[in-house]
């Protein structure tokens, strides 16, 4: 603004803030460009169940507690809820999975005993037991976010893998990999 | 049906913006003249079309016309009304037309009442904004299609993010985005004014309503951002330095150094360069927000708006408009004049110190938000946080506040500090007794510190310019500047007075059980589950009494929406005229108690009071300036009907 005793400076300086830009597009370039690592893992991977005891969602299956999944096979434990349609869409491939020998213990997420049961009615029951979470504790404990969500937990009671979101027909055979990986 | 009327009128206004371009462009040279008629009519039918898709899309979403690709994404038959409205906007391929459409009829509205420049700088500025339009129609119609039906029609739609379904959250987005939009008609200003070399104060006057505009639009969405993070998060804090709110601040800071170079180019034809660069940093400054928002280069709390893809397309279009504008400046700017020279104490000196000021935060926080990006580039993950951008921030500002106070007093071109002496000694003398005072209460921070004692300072000296004016007589525009400089000092206090004085209680409380919080006792009563039209909640009723005073039912809720499934916090606020009582119910522990976090937070409400008063200022401002342009313009036509009567 002052000055301009030096036309060359001058001159110099007007062509900085293009110079500038093209920097910072050429970082953003940069960073879009990238494959970005976005995978949320879950921090309880290779560490033992947290402690809970639930009790029964429907009268038909026993409640849950963390002491179940020692010994024998690795099992599945599957967060879902009679309110969320994904669990409905993944249905069938926990019933593929159920009919291949793979235990299955599930937890309803803020479910009332009639609404599980209808929903088991409606889109088939492939669970061994069944808890009821009425605060969402284990879900907060074990590092999930949200419905559905399906976790392996290996003989000893440590999680394996954590699959977010539904299983799709397309992924039963990763499932039964991780539970085939579990099992060492 | 009102699917392809939206498209076809999109369609149609993309091409009429190809037009205007073309007409504006060749109406600059010697042989296009004949042209140069059709480009004013152009801008505003193509205006008006943007304005007819836009109306489309939001009847479509008011049907909840699921047909629509973009409605069944976005929206659902169980949300109330407001939030399907809102849901028009709430997306990225409405929000994308809502900018065209605001800066179609923009255009159109300059088209039809802008007469102060010339007429080859006003066809210049027209073809600038067919040229910026046609990049967004481009966006619109090859890669967001907002119209694009959905084959089978699916029983149901999607849902809004739970986190947006919120009134305040409603309407943030869109005040924001009218502030970016806005400012997009400052920088083709610059541009047609650079192009033509009518860099002069009718080029600022034609400019500053605009500026005006989008400056207020910046403050009152930053502001209401601010306060929607504040209350709905349920973390306590209301500024994070998370780099989507680093990209509304950083517009903010450019417009606001522009709209004071603006008023110094207007007033006293200086600074021209300059003015012209802030025109493109400021319009820069809001297209790298959209595109750090939209591209999800930046992890943030707005993660919903994540697109790499778009983002890819933002970023060519940033590239095309910004480094033209900034290539066309590198070759006109050194034939652009300095314009008239001022002494260093004048109120030209002040405004350019501030402008300077201004700058260099916006520099720091445009630094520190890349910054992430830039150690990535090396290999290292970091993330940049307060530590950085609040002593940083406050290097510059400090002082800048201080200039602030002192500045309006000061006499254009020249002046001597003695002068105004006698009016400084007050706000002075208080700044100094504050400091003392609170020096001795002690146990404070040194940025809350001195955050208090400027803002007494300032808020005396802001209401300085008016001594000895006629109140009534006062022209608007001065009394725009005072409440806004008054409001930046009242909501520095409340930030000053809510870092220093909060109180945090973080307890397991049972049902029946008291918890003390600064001045506050909170009984917890009971806690219920409710249901929402979309959402079902843990309620807690608690009973506050300030100071053992009468108690307030409150009722703060862990929210958890279905569609989709997400968990939110409904914080539940007090506020007294001396600060607010902000309650968050979290989860139940296995021994049955609950978790509450309680802040007694003194004097908070004024950080946004203080916002919407710069709002304020703003708009007393821009209606000064637009009232005294309309006299002008009727001035004008006096003129001219007289000189016709004569004429006979």
């Amino acid at each position: 603004m002052s000055g301009g005793t030096d036309r060359k400076t001058v001159r110099w300086a007007l062509w900085l803030p293009l110079a500038l830009f093209a920097g910072f597009v050429g970082l953003v370039l940069i960073g879009l460009l990238r494959p970005a690592d976005r995978e949320v893992a879950s921090a309880m991977i290779g560490k033992p169940l947290p402690p809970f005891d639930l009790r029964a969602a429907i009268p038909d299956r026993p409640g849950l507690a963390h002491a179940q999944f020692v010994g024998g096979k690795p099992r599945l434990l599957n967060i879902f809820a009679s309110w969320c349609i994904p669990c409905a869409v993944e249905a069938p491939q926990l019933d593929a999975l159920a009919r291949q020998g793979v235990e299955i213990n599930g937890v309803a997420i803020r479910d009332r005993p009639e609404d599980v049961a209808a929903f088991l009615a409606r889109n088939g029951n492939p669970f061994a037991r069944i808890g009821a979470d009425d605060v969402s504790q284990i879900q907060l404990a074990i590092g999930s976010s949200g419905v559905p969500e399906t976790f392996v937990i290996d003989a000893k009671g440590t999680i394996r893998y954590q699959h977010i979101g539904e299983i799709r027909p397309d992924q039963v055979p990763l499932i039964l990999e991780k539970l085939k990986e579990a099992e060492q | 049906m009102i699917a392809e009327l939206g498209l076809a009128a999109l369609w149609l206004a993309a091409a009429l913006a190809a037009l205007q371009l073309i007409a504006g462009s060749l109406g600059l040279t010697a042989r296009g003249q004949t042209l140069a008629g059709v480009v004013r009519p152009v801008a505003v039918v193509q205006g008006l079309l943007a304005l007819v898709a836009f109306a489309a899309l939001v009847v479509l979403f008011c049907q909840t016309d699921l047909s629509v690709k973009l409605v069944a994404m976005n929206s659902h038959s169980a949300k109330p009304f407001i939030f399907k409205l809102a849901g028009t906007w709430g997306n990225h391929e409405g929000s994308m037309l809502l900018w065209v459409t605001v800066m179609g009829l923009a255009g159109g509205f300059v088209a039809l009442v802008e007469r102060r420049l010339p007429e080859r700088a006003m066809l210049a500025t027209l073809a600038g904004q067919a040229f910026v339009s046609l990049g967004f129609y481009a966006f619109l119609l090859i890669s967001s299609n907002p119209f694009e039906r959905l084959n089978p029609v699916p029983a149901e739609g999607q849902g809004l993010h739970p986190l947006l379904q919120d009134i305040g959250l409603a309407f943030h987005p869109p005040t924001l985005y009218l502030g970016y939009v806005v400012i997009s008609i400052a920088f083709i200003f610059a541009i047609g004014a650079l192009v033509t070399r009518e860099v002069g104060p009718a080029f600022a006057r034609a400019m500053r309503p605009w500026v005006l505009g989008a400056w207020m639009f910046l403050t009152v969405g930053i502001t209401a951002g601010s306060y929607w993070a504040y209350y709905e998060l349920g973390w306590g804090g209301w500024w994070f330095w998370d780099p989507v709110e680093n990209a509304s601040l950083m517009p903010w800071l450019a417009a606001t150094a522009l709209l004071h170079s603006a008023s110094v180019l207007a007033a006293r034809n200086a600074l021209r360069a300059w003015t012209v660069m802030l025109g493109v940093v400021a319009f820069s400054m809001s297209m790298v927000g959209t595109f750090l928002v939209r591209s999800g280069i930046l992890t943030s709390v707005h993660a919903f708006a994540v697109d790499p893809e778009r983002g890819s397309f933002i970023l060519a279009l940033l590239a095309i408009n910004i480094g033209g504008a900034l290539t066309l400046f590198g070759l006109r700017a050194s034939s652009v004049t300095e314009g008239e020279r001022f002494a260093v104490v004048s109120r030209e000196g002040a405004l350019v110190f501030n402008n300077v000021m201004l700058s260099a935060i916006l520099g720091i926080v445009l630094f520190g938000t890349l910054y992430p990006l830039l150690a990535e580039a090396m290999g290292a993950k970091v993330s940049v946080g307060p530590p950085y951008f609040n002593p940083m921030g406050a290097l510059f500002a400090v002082p800048m506040l201080i200039v602030m106070a002192v500045g309006p007093l000061l006499r254009w071109r020249r002046d001597r500090l003695s002068r105004i002496r006698g009016g400084l000694i007050v706000p002075a003398l208080r700044v100094v007794l504050a400091g003392v005072g609170l020096g001795i209460a002690a146990h404070i921070g040194l940025l809350p510190h001195i955050g208090l004692a400027l803002a007494g300072g300032l808020a005396l000296a802001s209401l300085l310019p008016l001594r000895g004016r006629n109140l009534l007589r006062t022209p608007l525009p001065v009394w725009g500047m005072v409440v806004a400089h008054f409001g930046i000092a009242v909501s520095l206090f409340g930030m000053a007075s809510e870092s220093a004085f909060s109180v945090e209680q973080l307890v397991a409380a049972r049902v029946g059980d008291v918890m003390p919080v600064g001045p506050w006792q909170v009984r917890l009563d009971r806690i219920d589950p409710v249901a929402g039209p979309n959402w079902t909640a843990m309620e807690a009723r608690m009973y506050a009494r300030y100071q053992g005073g009468a108690p307030v039912e409150i009722h703060p809720q862990a929210r958890f929406f279905w569609t989709p499934p997400q968990q939110t916090s409904e914080s539940a606020l007090v506020t007294r005229w001396n600060g607010q009582l902000y309650a968050v119910v979290g989860d139940q522990a296995e021994d049955g108690r609950w978790q509450m976090r309680l802040w007694w937070k003194p004097f908070a409400p004024m950080i946004w009071l203080g916002g919407l008063l710069v709002g304020l200022g703003g708009l007393l401002a821009l209606l000064g300036r637009v009232a005294s342009d309309l006299r002008r313009i009727s001035a004008r036509h006096k003129i001219a009907f007289r000189r016709e009567r004569q004429g006979r």
